[in-house]
């Protein structure tokens, strides 16, 4: 069966008939079907965006795909391996909070992963000097995240999923945070490492134009249970950046996304009236 | 120095001069109370004359016992007690209401137990001092944000790891209440003890000068017991500081 979220290709990574109920939050309540049955292939080195209301299972689906979490039902592959409860090898989590750690240097907050990984000592530093470079962060490695904006410090964040050198990397709501031009240039940031890289990117968010001037693809999902609704392919070229949003062809997208999500928008609304 | 500084300091010297003005001025008498210059004199004496560093060293060490076990030991409980919620809301009326039994009331069991050697003094320092870095931890680890943990488990670490790496340095401003606190508890509990059944350590030796009407003996070792208290204080305040600082909690 192929749901909207399918195509045929060399898929990076596999979700088929995923689903995520939760227990009771309280005695005699109703368990909380948070998330599909849910279909959808990324291809290799492909942006993909996820959008939908507020409240659909957008960051379950993430977990779910990180291995922090196991889905009650479906399976997932990441490179022909199944992913269930455990984070697989190549995949790198970018989070929403703030996840520096405050209590170490900008420079050992990027090498934490390295060095739990058991890497040599001047691997570490290659990396670690290259990925702060290629996030501007270069003059703030003896630095500490307090000290540094809350933009900067999801570069800290970022650049510490970039040194692992994931083949897939994961975006929840990673600029939710920040302010719309803070936003925009770190959307043309997270363009210039898809490109260098060539890793596959899902990215969660709330920002329709984000969405659209970003990806190659958009799913939108339902309220919840979040399911994929439509799927919108964008067909922006390869070398992209924010000024995408002038062009029509953007206005279009985002229209298309709106039209799509107005209704389970107001229906998740419904849900919390 | 801030003006805050300057005016702590004003405070404690301007006690010390109106204490010394006082005693030299013979409104208190020297039985009770003796001036603060013939203390520090007093005290220098005594640890010039070597008679007392024995007792120094035991009453320190074995500070330095209880408050190491307390600490750890505090750690781990907390962390086994904060990976078990339902053991957690059962024992939280326990810990809160912990302090209110005089552990001092269990010295003759604890000697009849390790007998009369340093285990028992010990034992009643980590007494005091352990349910507070238990309540420190259970604080801490409640505040470590989710977000962490969710970087250890995609970074593939044991419990161990998370525990040590991660949980420990999160928490760490909230075990820092109970760090100082173990330091305090285990002074108590350490002097308190040799005052009561115990042939040596500062704790008896101040009991002996006082049973002996030997009064400037008595106030130079509480004087010295005052003065390293404040020293290692001030030692965990200045780490405190620091890290408060570098996480941007602290001015």
């Amino acid at each position: 069966m192929a749901g909207p979220g399918t195509r045929a290709g060399a898929a990076h990574a596999v979700l088929r008939g995923v689903t995520r109920i939760f227990p009771p939050p309280d005695r005699g309540q109703a368990p909380v079907h948070a998330l599909g049955p849910l279909d959808l292939d990324l291809a290799r080195g492909e942006f993909f965006a996820v959008v939908g209301p507020s409240g659909c299972g957008k960051s379950t689906l993430l977990e779910i795909l990180a291995g922090l979490s196991a889905p009650t039902e479906g399976s997932v592959m990441f490179e022909g391996n199944a992913v269930r409860g455990s984070p697989p090898d190549g995949v790198g989590v970018v989070f929403q909070e703030d996840a520096s750690f405050p209590w170490l240097s900008v420079w050992d907050n990027v090498a934490f992963g390295l060095r739990r990984a058991g890497m040599d000592r001047a691997e570490i530093a290659r990396r670690v000097d290259h990925a702060l470079g290629f996030m501007g962060l270069a003059g703030f490695a003896r630095a500490y995240p307090a000290q540094l904006s809350g933009g900067m410090r999801q570069r800290v964040c970022i650049a510490r999923t970039l040194v692992l050198e994931p083949r897939l990397i994961l975006l929840d709501e990673p600029f939710g945070a920040l302010d719309q031009q803070t936003r925009l240039l770190m959307g043309d940031e997270l363009l210039r490492l898809w490109r260098d890289t060539g890793a596959t990117i899902l990215l969660i968010t709330h920002a329709l134009d984000e969405a659209a001037m970003l990806s190659d693809r958009i799913g939108v999902m339902s309220a919840r249970p979040g399911r994929f609704i439509d799927m919108v392919a964008t067909g922006w070229p390869r070398e992209r950046d924010s000024t995408i949003v002038s062009d029509a062809a953007f206005g279009e997208v985002t229209a298309r996304l709106w039209s799509c999500l107005r209704a389970e928008s107001l229906k998740a609304l419904g849900t919390v009236r | 120095m801030t003006r805050a500084g300057w005016i702590r300091v004003a405070t404690v010297l301007g006690a010390i001069a109106a204490l010394e003005l006082v005693t030299r001025a013979g409104l208190v008498s020297r039985h009770t109370i003796i001036p603060p210059t013939a203390m520090a004199a007093a005290l220098w004496r005594l640890v010039a004359s070597g008679a007392i560093l024995p007792d120094i060293a035991k009453t320190l060490s074995n500070v330095a016992a209880a408050f190491v076990l307390s600490v750890a030991g505090g750690f781990v409980l907390g962390l086994l007690i904060h990976a078990a919620p339902r053991l957690r809301r059962a024992l939280d009326p326990l810990l809160a209401t912990y302090y209110a039994v005089p552990f001092f009331v269990f010295y003759p069991l604890l000697i009849v137990i390790f007998g009369m050697s340093d285990l028992p003094i010990i034992a009643i320092g980590f007494l005091f001092g352990v349910v507070a870095m238990v309540i420190a931890t259970l604080n801490g680890l409640d505040r470590v944000p989710r977000v962490a943990l969710k970087v250890a488990r995609l970074a593939r670490m044991d419990p161990l790891s998370i525990a040590l790496i991660v949980k420990f340095p999160a928490a760490a401003p909230y075990l820092f209440t109970g760090i100082k606190l173990a330091v305090a508890y285990s002074f108590i509990g350490v002097i308190a003890s040799e005052f009561i059944l115990s042939g040596a350590g500062l704790g008896f030796a101040i009991s002996y000068a006082y049973n002996n009407f030997d009064t400037p003996r008595m106030y130079a070792l509480m004087l010295f017991i005052l003065v390293s208290v404040t020293a290692v204080n001030m030692v965990l305040h200045g780490i405190e500081q620091r890290m408060l600082r570098r996480r941007g909690l602290a001015p």
